[in-house]
């Protein structure tokens, strides 16, 4: 399970201080520490706190010094992302295209440019389709384009977008069903990713509902998600799902081991 | 029709580990032997690379073995019992890659030797050969954690292979290896939930996974080795797919499974329609060995000279093969 960490993103009070006031320690700490966790990327989103590329490499610069964890660029703007393509040791993740034309033809070029992976959201133009036909037709889209490109398939992650479970409760067995047929897109398929903490939006008990969802969408083929690497729960149920599904070989300390990475 | 490219490529490689230390590295031996590091599994060379040689080590004992067969004994005339001259003539005789010193003399239900003695014995068998060596215990825990106290520092600076730990004692001779530069066996009863566990806590005490060499024991063929070759293909899979809990190098150590069965020992005077047992024995042993390299041993230990002769030649055919 390639796991994405979500917390550096200003939309969380604490990052937004450390942006505004150029606080190094405070970055620091959160990379550390998701890095300590098991992230295999750690994603960085400015939010509407800056539009500024240099803010973004100046985030992305304090994370390398930290630790040797890869990036993920959360950006869907150009003008970003290619600086912070730049600015990224090691192979980063360009956090995200949409299925819309402008987008594709922009952003994946740059991910087959510089070597980096890219997350293709299943929306366009009139958003993101509830429907699982709906979210098939964007990745299709996507995938085609990525195709074009010459992006290796390795290197595309298909969201299908998670919406939150206490206002579109129907959409989360849409999304396990759009996950088990992405999944057999082509083979080998391409990664499929998730922002899974929207799934628990505003809702109580959010760290129950992300792992119980979580590991039902491994079950379908889930191999990516950006979360919340803190929530120890969270990831001992992935390192339990994991050996369920035979990818890892069981033994007692499975936990622990599956910390050691 | 054209036939499918069905070949598979693997991402991660298995751990190399050296054995042995000559002058220039602190030690004493003529040359060292470094296993593993494959990018395949075993002998697929149109997949990848078995960058090392498998190689075969002779077993010695520091006392004369009662119980092994007659012609087991044979090859090594009155030598057995000196573990230094039996050594010798094993490394100017018969030329393994290793030696394999099994320190049975310390079994306390047996001559029950002292620690120190066995320090003795190992400081004598590397003064008189040149070989990297394996030093095993008696096997009974208390008493080998209490060896392994002098017999690591004895030889320390020659890097050696030393064994076993195992899910139940390991934080002993993980010390030890780790202060005094030595490798260790993990060793596992045909079990590799246990064999992914016994390096889980030798990793957890600061033991380096890159000095590990696993052992999932080697009953002989006809007693349950299909277990243990679905085991270590099954490690070697996830080895190669990136579990680094698995990815170390394999040992077989399969004298004392082959030595034991009636298909080896028994004499063609009790069961005629056998055959001679002076073949079929060491055949017995080569063909287990076989069946070990072929599951992905990286090391074999032996006891035959017939059957390690036979074995080494098998190991160059399979290596220069090109896969075919």
């Amino acid at each position: 399970m390639i796991l994405i960490g979500e917390r550096i993103n200003a939309g969380f009070s604490d990052v937004k201080q450390a942006l505004q006031e150029k606080d190094r320690e405070e970055i620091e700490n959160l990379a550390e520490r998701q890095a300590d966790s098991g992230a295999d990327y750690l994603d960085i989103n400015m939010g509407a706190v800056s539009k500024d590329p240099d803010d973004m490499i100046w985030l992305i610069e304090i994370v390398q010094d930290t630790v040797d964890t890869p990036i993920s660029i959360d950006s869907q703007n150009p003008d970003i992302v290619e600086p912070a393509l730049e600015a990224c040791n090691g192979d980063p993740l360009i956090n995200s295209t949409t299925a819309q034309d402008e987008k594709l033809e922009k952003l994946i070029p740059l991910a087959v440019d510089h070597d980096a992976s890219i997350i293709g959201i299943t929306s366009g133009e009139e958003g993101a389709p509830q429907d699982v036909n709906g979210r098939l037709e964007y990745a299709a889209k996507i995938f085609t384009s990525a195709n074009e490109y010459g992006l290796e398939v390795d290197n595309l992650f298909i969201d299908p977008v998670a919406m939150p479970l206490k206002f579109m409760q129907e959409q989360a067995s849409n999304l396990l069903e759009a996950i088990n047929q992405l999944s057999n897109i082509s083979d080998p398929p391409p990664h499929i990713s998730l922002g899974i903490s929207n799934m628990s939006s505003d809702a109580s008990e959010k760290s129950l509902i992300n792992r119980t969802f979580l590991v039902m969408a491994m079950a379908v083929g889930l191999d990516a998600a950006i979360c919340n690497v803190f929530d120890e729960k969270l990831i001992n149920s992935v390192a339990t799902a994991e050996m369920i599904l035979n990818e890892e070989i069981y033994n007692d300390s499975f936990i622990e081991t599956y910390r050691m990475g | 029709m054209q036939i499918p490219d069905v070949s598979s490529t693997w991402e991660n490689e298995i751990n190399s580990v050296t054995i042995g230390a000559t002058e220039e590295e602190g030690g004493t031996r003529s040359r060292t032997v470094t296993i593993g590091g494959e990018t395949t599994m075993p002998y697929l060379h149109f997949e990848g690379t078995m960058p090392n040689h498998p190689v075969l080590a002779f077993e010695i004992w520091d006392v004369l073995p009662e119980d092994w067969p007659q012609i087991t004994k044979e090859p090594f005339g009155d030598v057995m019992g000196n573990p230094v001259e039996w050594a010798q003539k094993c490394e100017e005789d018969f030329e393994p890659d290793l030696l394999s010193l099994r320190l049975m003399g310390c079994d306390p239900y047996g001559e029950d030797r002292s620690p120190e003695e066995a320090a003795k014995t190992v400081e004598r068998v590397l003064e008189a050969t040149t070989l990297p060596l394996i030093i095993w215990g008696s096997g009974d825990d208390e008493k080998d954690n209490e060896v392994f106290t002098l017999v690591s520092p004895a030889a320390e600076g020659e890097n050696c292979l030393l064994g076993t730990i195992t899910e139940d004692n390991y934080r002993t001779l993980a010390a030890l290896g780790k202060a005094d530069d030595h490798k260790v066996i993990a060793e596992s009863p045909v079990d590799i939930n246990i064999a992914k566990q016994v390096n889980t806590l030798a990793l957890d005490v600061g033991y380096d996974l890159e000095n590990i060499v696993i052992f999932p024991d080697s009953p002989a063929l006809g007693y349950g080795i299909e277990y243990v070759y679905s085991i270590m293909e099954r490690t070697r899979l996830a080895g190669l797919k990136g579990d680094r809990l698995m990815a170390q190098p394999m040992l077989a150590n399969i004298g004392g499974e082959v030595w034991k069965t009636k298909e080896a020992k028994i004499n063609a005077e009790e069961r005629p329609n056998w055959g001679d047992n002076r073949k079929r024995g060491p055949l017995w042993e080569a063909t287990t060995a076989f069946t070990y390299l072929q599951a992905g041993a990286d090391l074999v230990i032996m006891r035959h000279p017939k059957a390690l002769n036979e074995v080494g030649r098998k190991i160059e055919r399979l290596m220069d093969s090109g896969g075919k």
